[in-house]
């Protein structure tokens, strides 16, 4: 076999990518199956690294410059590891209509980073979503994947209290 | 599998489910899990195993009950005196309380009125399933006719009599352009291609609405079945799911039920021993709102950035893989079943005459009972906002109601007793969109809810077309800058040429539509525009030299 159309080998001995590595197979190590291969990579590392975006399209033969485009084109990707705590502010029309800008000022103020950033001590991440649908419990604030409904700036300021001070 | 053996399954469900002379419903869709409806479930489950009544008393865990706001829903039924009970804001140390009650008085603390509006205006087609069956389970499902809509078309009909019957039904795309349903099945149908697709459009992407995500977490078969009954229509054997990587409990249910349906054989060669032969598969979208525009989503399925196309072609000619594909979104998907089962006709009686049937709306904001409902085509904004949804709280006045998210536009207190139906919001500026409605009292500033969905679509702009990415930019600058009151009557009249300038330029949906909100608050609230710029305030307190800098920073982030 040609040696450029082998398969590469992961670049580190992780065991996590096994996992990337049964995702390609599944796709029948086809092009299409680049989404749902970075996919697999953000579940299992947390985020796509430069390492990882290569290997992928070394996997899938895409030219790396389409896997960075697809990597960056999605909001659902990220670049950079995210910190301890994720907390994701939902800026829906609905949480937005119920002040979720003022909640976002309010841990902007609190913790000196804007959307997409993590305190310098990796300690808190803040994000920003579209739409979480949860727009019956407006304002909706995701900490560390669970979901809290009707948020204010008083509990939200509690709530990161314990994640700075942990 | 073939419909004896689906009989036999519904049957032995019944008889399961007879069994049960008490059942507690739970609601486990994504609202009430959020307000610890799991935790409910379980305490019920204990104390029902520590009675020792599990043989006559059922915990099942349902689909979304529709009033969020109110969350954890429990509903209880016995089955000997047929009284049903909703209780409300349910906690896990109410368990015992709800299981005395069973045998004896409602715990009245926690009871939730059901002979209000918002329950009896109400008409459940779509949702006729959501808090009643348990979505994990495919036999409970089938306990309810479902897959018998598949099997009848499968069995009793040809695929143009399956399309005959959807035309018949007048049914109309739900994502929001309202293309006739049954004309897009003829189409492909009649479409040239080695192999056919079918796929689900389940990436919800406006702000506001969360239909389709509490369809697929509460009866995500009847999605199925529709995606089935339709690939059997136009003759296609390979489908996809294309929905929101953030909706993680709507794609485990999908999974799930891919596999039951690949269990009992409803998915795969063959089925019911007919030439019928499907499979699907799910793709995660990954949080682009262009995905949601058909080609977009095309290319994203492809393993590509979602980016749109000119058409024609139209999928239906050349879609996925150069294929002809059907595109049709979730709630379409979830009409078919129960229009194949008791026909075109009955569909058609239901609505007004050009938009038929029921529409399903995510009612949110500043209102009372926030939720879902689904509503007949036709009903009033004022009965939407004021009766199902219970009015405005805190005593304040109603000043508009948004619908279609950012491709919509804000609806004045004089469109209130206007029919909702696709050509009626239409002509009033805005578009039925995909669902979601939300409601604005006083407190809202209309400048800074037109500039808010000019910085989604500014975001969310996928770059290929220059009126798109450019001309949102630069409304976004000018919006920006009427709400920090800095702006001129010059940059009005350049607001208003920019909207006619992306409506009829721009290559797809997002930017053609972009405008819609700008348009409408200008129509309907030129008023405030004008304060902001003449007199330098905001009537409603909102904007002001803090919304100023945020909005520049937002502006900032996205040239970087």
């Amino acid at each position: 076999m040609l040696s450029y159309l082998a398969k590469p080998t992961p670049p580190t001995q992780d065991k996590r990518w096994k996992l990337v590595d049964a995702t390609i197979r599944r796709q029948g190590q086809q092009q299409r199956g680049l989404i749902e291969t970075l996919h697999t990579v953000q579940e299992a590392f947390g985020y796509l690294d430069t390492q990882a975006l290569r290997y992928v399209a070394m996997s899938l033969r895409v030219p790396l410059s389409r896997a960075y485009g697809v990597a960056t084109f999605y909001h659902f990707f990220t670049l950079k590891p995210a910190g301890e705590h994720t907390c994701v502010i939902c800026m829906g029309t609905a949480c937005y209509i119920k002040g979720s800008q003022q909640l976002l000022d309010a841990v902007e103020r609190e913790l000196g980073i804007a959307p997409g950033e993590t305190t310098a001590d990796k300690k808190v991440s803040l994000l920003t979503a579209r739409c979480l649908g949860s727009c019956g419990l407006a304002p909706a604030v995701v900490y560390d994947q669970e979901v809290a409904g009707k948020v204010g700036t008083a509990a939200m300021r509690e709530h990161l209290k314990k994640w700075t001070q942990a | 599998m073939n419909p004896e053996e689906l009989d036999q399954i519904a049957e032995t469900e019944r008889e399961a489910q007879s069994q049960f002379t008490q059942r507690v419903n739970v609601c486990v869709a994504a609202g009430c899990l959020s307000c610890q409806s799991q935790s409910v479930k379980d305490a019920l489950d204990q104390e029902v195993a520590r009675r020792g009544t599990k043989d006559h008393c059922q915990v099942k865990g349902v689909g979304c009950m529709g009033l969020c706001s109110e969350g954890p829903l429990v509903s209880t039924n016995v089955v000997s005196s047929g009284a049903g009970i909703l209780y409300k804001k349910v906690e896990a140390a109410d368990g015992a309380a709800i299981l005395d009650s069973l045998e004896g008085e409602p715990v009245s603390r926690l009871v939730c009125r059901t002979d209000v509006p918002f329950f009896q205006r109400q008409k459940k087609i779509v949702l006729e399933n959501s808090g009643v069956i348990d979505p994990e389970r495919v036999e409970d499902y089938v306990a309810a006719n479902g897959y018998s809509a598949l099997i009848k078309a499968l069995t009793e009909m040809t695929s143009r009599e399956v399309i005959e019957q959807v035309t018949k039904s007048g049914l109309r795309g739900r994502g929001g352009a309202g293309y006739p349903t049954g004309l897009k099945w003829s189409t492909v149908s009649k479409s040239v291609g080695t192999q056919k697709y079918v796929v689900c459009n389940a990436d919800e992407g406006d702000p506001g609405a969360f239909m389709d995500r509490s369809v697929l977490e509460s009866d995500p078969h009847r999605v199925l079945e529709g995606m089935l009954i339709a690939a059997y229509a136009v003759g296609a054997s390979e489908g996809y799911i294309y929905v929101r990587a953030e909706y993680p409990l709507a794609i485990k249910r999908l999974r799930n039920a891919i596999r039951q349906a690949e269990r009992i054989g409803l998915l795969g060669s063959n089925i019911c021993g007919t030439r019928f032969s499907f499979r699907v598969d799910l793709r995660l979208g990954a949080g682009a709102f262009v995905c949601g525009e058909e080609t977009a989503l095309i290319a994203s399925v492809e393993g590509k950035r979602g980016m749109p196309r000119p058409r024609p072609p139209y999928p239906a000619m050349e879609g996925l893989f150069g294929q002809p594909t059907l595109i049709n979104n979730v709630e379409t998907f979830a009409n078919i079943a129960p229009i194949i089962r008791n026909g075109g006709e009955w569909y058609a009686q239901i609505g007004t005459e050009k938009s038929k049937g029921t529409k399903v709306f995510a009612l949110a904001g500043r209102v009372e009972n926030t939720g879902l409902v689904e509503v007949p085509m036709g009903i009033s904004l004022r009965e939407m906002v004021f009766e199902i949804g219970g009015g405005i709280p805190e005593g304040r006045k109603f000043k508009a109601v948004q619908t279609g998210g950012p491709s919509g536009g804000c609806l004045p207190a004089d469109c209130l007793d206007m029919p909702v139906d696709y050509e009626s919001l239409a002509r009033a500026g805005s578009i039925m969109g995909s669902g979601g409605m939300i409601v604005m009292d006083e407190s809202s500033c209309m400048v800074d809810v037109a500039k808010y969905f000019m910085d989604f679509c500014m975001t969310e702009s996928c770059g290929k077309c220059i009126p798109c990415r450019v001309g949102t930019y630069q409304m976004h600058r000018i919006l920006s800058a009427i709400a920090s009151m800095t702006a001129t009557p010059e940059d009005m009249k350049m607001l208003a040429e920019l909207c006619d300038l992306l409506k009829h330029t721009s290559l797809c949906g997002l930017g053609q539509s972009a405008p819609n909100p700008v348009v409408s608050t200008l129509r309907s609230f030129a008023e405030e525009y004008r304060a902001h710029i003449e007199d330098h305030k905001c009537p409603a307190g909102v904007c002001g030299a803090q919304a100023a800098e945020a909005g520049e920073a937002a502006a900032e982030r996205e040239t970087v």
